[in-house]
């Protein structure tokens, strides 16, 4: 399959547009799920997972040959989606003070009892579940255990994707496991 | 837990497929006779398991097609570059005949005034120049930007650049007559004539 892949890629360099469209079909629900992961949304995923084709598409003159695609087509999709999070972080704060009241915060907003996770279990989807979950997971430790188990990427893959040392994703794939366990040890 | 980081240590790298040997030993020796670490070896596992069997997401049915769509065409542009990039000679030779063809052509529009090779024994009316009748001229006679009107002899060659009419009729010219209207002829002949003086000057040398 890599060289497959490979040979589709020069042809693209070429200049054939055509070959590009069995480089999609083949990593597109790879990195539409990566994206999903990420974003927990599956408009934004979608959006998100074409933007890193056309992307890809656009430099492709940029890609070394000698490396394997997925690793860049799978970076781009991260390096995007984690864009768009930090663009959606909210400019409001559930701490800060709502307008015309006196001592009155946005916690008082939202509603108190939350319902148990077993409860939220048998409402939701096994698959809503755990993605909910995996949102709930600080960006830098959902970037990696998406990875991880998305395509079973090595720790070397995900090192280079994420442009990070190894120990750092040693570490953080060990406490984004540790916390996604408690999460879903009830389950 | 009261039992020593390093099993749960032990159970990440051996998730991560990163354990030795020695350490598996370790860690499945451990396992057996604990039981709060076999429950935590345990959910770690399940919750793997339980991440990939929901990982079969898939793209939205036209995803491909919308991806196609939405590529951008080929810039001419970035065609070219890529072309030059590849072949620098020729782009060399390109750069080259362009200089040589703006300085030409720069030169061609400096000087729109009237311009005579000589003088002697002619008459300029206006933008006309008149060879009078019965008046000999020796040698080649260039006109610029003017009309040449011979009514005597001119014994040479007579070129007449950018001019609006020659007439000969009446006079007489024993060389050749040349009229130059055109940027590409004006080109060709200022090729020609430095050639020309080029081979002269090198006979000449010898």
């Amino acid at each position: 399959m890599e060289n497959f892949i490979r040979q589709k890629i020069k042809q693209i360099k070429k200049g054939d547009q055509a070959a590009f469209e069995e480089v999609v079909s083949f990593y597109q629900n790879k990195v539409y799920q990566i994206c999903y992961r990420m974003l927990g949304n599956s408009h934004e995923a979608e959006d998100i997972a074409q933007e890193a084709f056309i992307r890809a598409y656009t430099n492709i003159h940029s890609f070394d040959d000698k490396r394997k695609f997925s690793t860049w087509i799978y970076r781009i999709a991260t390096n995007l989606s984690i864009d768009r999070i930090r663009k959606k972080k909210p400019d409001y704060f559930l701490d800060a003070e709502v307008q015309g009241t006196e001592g009155l915060n946005m916690y008082s907003q939202l509603s108190a009892d939350q319902p148990l996770p077993e409860e939220e279990v048998e409402t939701l989807e096994l698959q809503s579940y755990i993605q909910k979950q995996i949102q709930s997971l600080p960006e830098k430790y959902r970037s990696i255990i998406t990875l991880r188990y998305v395509d079973d990427l090595s720790l070397q893959e995900i090192s280079e994707i994420l442009d990070m040392p190894i120990g750092t994703v040693k570490t953080r794939i060990h406490r984004g496991r540790e916390a996604l366990r408690k999460k879903l040890r009830d389950l | 837990m009261s039992c020593p980081n390093k099993y749960v240590e032990y159970m990440h790298k051996y998730l991560d497929k990163e354990i030795t040997k020695e350490e598996e030993q370790v860690l499945k020796e451990h396992l057996m006779t604990c039981e709060d670490c076999q429950g935590h070896f345990h959910e770690l596992k399940r919750t793997i398991t339980l991440l990939q069997s929901t990982s079969n997401i898939q793209a939205p049915a036209n995803f491909t097609r919308n991806v196609m769509a939405s590529l951008p065409k080929e810039k001419k542009r970035i065609s070219y570059q890529r072309w030059f990039k590849a072949h620098p000679i020729v782009t060399a030779a390109a750069i080259f005949f362009l200089l040589i063809f703006t300085s030409l052509s720069s030169m061609w529009n400096e000087n729109e005034q009237l311009t005579v090779s000589k003088t002697e024994g002619i008459v300029i009316e206006g933008n006309t120049v008149i060879v009078p009748e019965g008046q000999v001229v020796q040698g080649d006679l260039l006109v610029k930007n003017g009309n040449l009107q011979i009514e005597g002899k001119v014994e040479g060659n007579v070129t007449l650049i950018n001019g609006e009419n020659l007439l000969a009729s009446a006079g007489e010219v024993t060389g050749k007559i040349e009229e130059i209207n055109q940027v590409f002829e004006w080109l060709w002949y200022h090729t020609k004539k430095t050639v020309g003086d080029l081979f002269t000057f090198t006979i000449k040398g010898f």
